[in-house]
């Protein structure tokens, strides 16, 4: 970490003159995101600042307790956001993909860091902090797009899976597909972004590493641990939110309970 | 199967209450009433794919909530207004039921199929066709032999010749009747808003009125 250039607010301050290229073109071309982009700007700064702020107090107080309930409100965040862009709702929805995101993202961090990176203590901060939060981020984009696929397909496909019902097959078999379909999709941009890594794209960890002073070849091993627990990690969440969903959806009778779904406007 | 006193409830608000009668092996039932009456209703509850929140189902001396839905589905079959179908041959989707666990002990049985083909003027031609050329009444009836094909008891028919021009609706008719010829025990209960047809393919009739009686 020899040639670490730190970034005062002057600095800041500067970049932050950046976005008047984006409004100023915004309001030349008249496409009225002026405002959006000032907000969204906004939040970024304030939101970026404060969880530094409250990560480098945590850091500091290196107490396990802190870092656990760091750890729950990360996951109710991401679990709430994930349920946010879907276009329909079930009555534990929430609740199913909280605990999905919470159970598999903390059981790979739990596997990496324990396992295979072996930090000390078991709750350091400085590890667990962005590794999870990296796990968290890949397991919200995925269970949202399994989510968001299986209760659409689940309206549009209703007819022909009632029709195997009526035929005598068991919810299971009748839900298979569309299950199968629903975790595909939760499973793509996590396999399409490890297609092009490092071709296409530099990853954010590792560019990040390298900006503090790591060797490339070290940064690169630490990207692809964190591949394989991301990958790992928002399999187990999309499938534990497809089965809590399916076990709202389906009746132990084998009947499809789309009543229990609400669709809610954009 | 006997059905006392059911009554289904949709966002709070009773569809109807007190339901009873009875269906005995051989019967042909026809459901009559104006649309919004909950004809459809009843028929998925009759197939357990909607829930009753009063009274009780019964069938071959034992209530529905205690029965394995797929094999009372199994022979009691619910056939949908809409066919659904899946891509693919006629063939494969008569097929593709004897995947599920339920029917795997037996085996696809193409001359039957034939049989029932041939009293349509229909071809073995039509197995290899794909279903998404199919007009809908020609999907309606390969929904109908797919169902047939598994031998029920009993067939739920939800108004299956709604949509269809009138050679396909006779054509549908014969198909059910030779089904039930080959047993006698077969019972069927469908839905209609053709007087003449009903005059034709049932015995008794069930109406269902559709304001919910006061007293209920």
């Amino acid at each position: 970490m020899n040639n670490y250039i730190p970034i005062d607010n002057w600095q800041l301050a500067l970049a932050a003159a950046l976005i008047l290229i984006n409004i100023a073109l915004s309001l030349g071309l008249r496409l009225g995101l002026a405002r959006k982009l000032g907000i969204a700007a906004l939040r970024m700064v304030v939101q970026l600042l404060l969880v530094g702020y409250v990560l480098g107090w945590i850091f500091a107080l290196d107490n396990p307790l802190w870092v656990l309930l760091l750890v729950f409100m990360m996951s109710a965040i991401a679990g709430n956001a994930s349920v946010n862009r879907t276009r329909r709702r079930f009555p534990s929805i929430y609740w199913n993909s909280f605990v999905s995101i919470l159970a598999a993202s903390g059981f790979v961090t739990g596997l990496l860091v324990e396992g295979i990176i072996h930090i000390h203590p078991w709750y350091d901060p400085q590890y667990v902090i962005p590794l999870l939060g990296m796990v968290l981020g890949n397991a919200l984009t995925g269970t949202s797009l399994a989510l968001d696929r299986l209760m659409e397909d689940l309206v549009s496909r209703r007819s022909q899976i009632e029709s195997l019902l009526a035929l005598g097959a068991t919810r299971w078999e009748a839900a298979n597909e569309t299950l199968k379909e629903a975790l595909r999709t939760g499973m793509i941009p996590t396999i399409n972004s490890m297609m092009v890594l490092g071709l296409v794209s530099l990853p954010g960890m590792m560019t990040g590493q390298m900006l503090a002073g790591v060797n490339p070849t070290n940064a690169v091993r630490y990207q692809i641990i964190i591949y394989f627990t991301l990958a790992a990690g928002t399999a187990l969440a999309c499938i534990s939110v497809i089965l809590l969903a399916f076990q709202v959806l389906f009746s132990p009778e084998h009947q499809l309970r789309l009543e229990r779904l609400r669709k809610i406007d954009a | 199967m006997s059905v006392s006193k059911i009554g289904r409830q949709f966002q709070g608000r009773w569809i109807w209450q007190n339901i009873s009668f009875e269906l005995f092996p051989g019967d042909r039932l026809a459901i009559v009433g104006s649309s919004g009456a909950g004809k459809s209703l009843l028929l998925r509850v009759l197939a357990g794919l909607d829930s009753i929140q009063s009274g009780q189902i019964i069938f071959q001396n034992c209530p529905l909530s205690t029965l394995d839905m797929p094999q009372f589905r199994a022979q009691v079959m619910y056939l949908h207004q809409q066919p659904a179908l899946f891509e693919g041959s006629v063939e494969s989707n008569l097929q593709q039921v004897y995947k599920l666990a339920i029917h795997r002990d037996r085996t696809y049985d193409r001359a039957k199929i034939l049989a029932y083909l041939s009293s349509l003027d229909r071809s073995a031609d039509f197995l290899e066709r794909s279903v998404e050329h199919l007009s809908g009444g020609e999907k309606q009836i390969v929904a109908c032999l797919r169902s047939l094909q598994l031998s029920p008891q009993v067939l739920l028919l939800d108004e299956p010749t709604a949509s269809l021009d009138k050679t396909t609706t006779e054509q549908l008719e014969i198909l059910i009747a030779q089904w039930q010829r080959t047993d006698a025990l077969k019972a069927y209960i469908w839905i209609s808003h053709d007087p003449e047809q009903i005059e034709r393919v049932t015995d008794c009739q069930l109406a269902l009125s559709g304001s919910p009686l006061p007293h209920a």
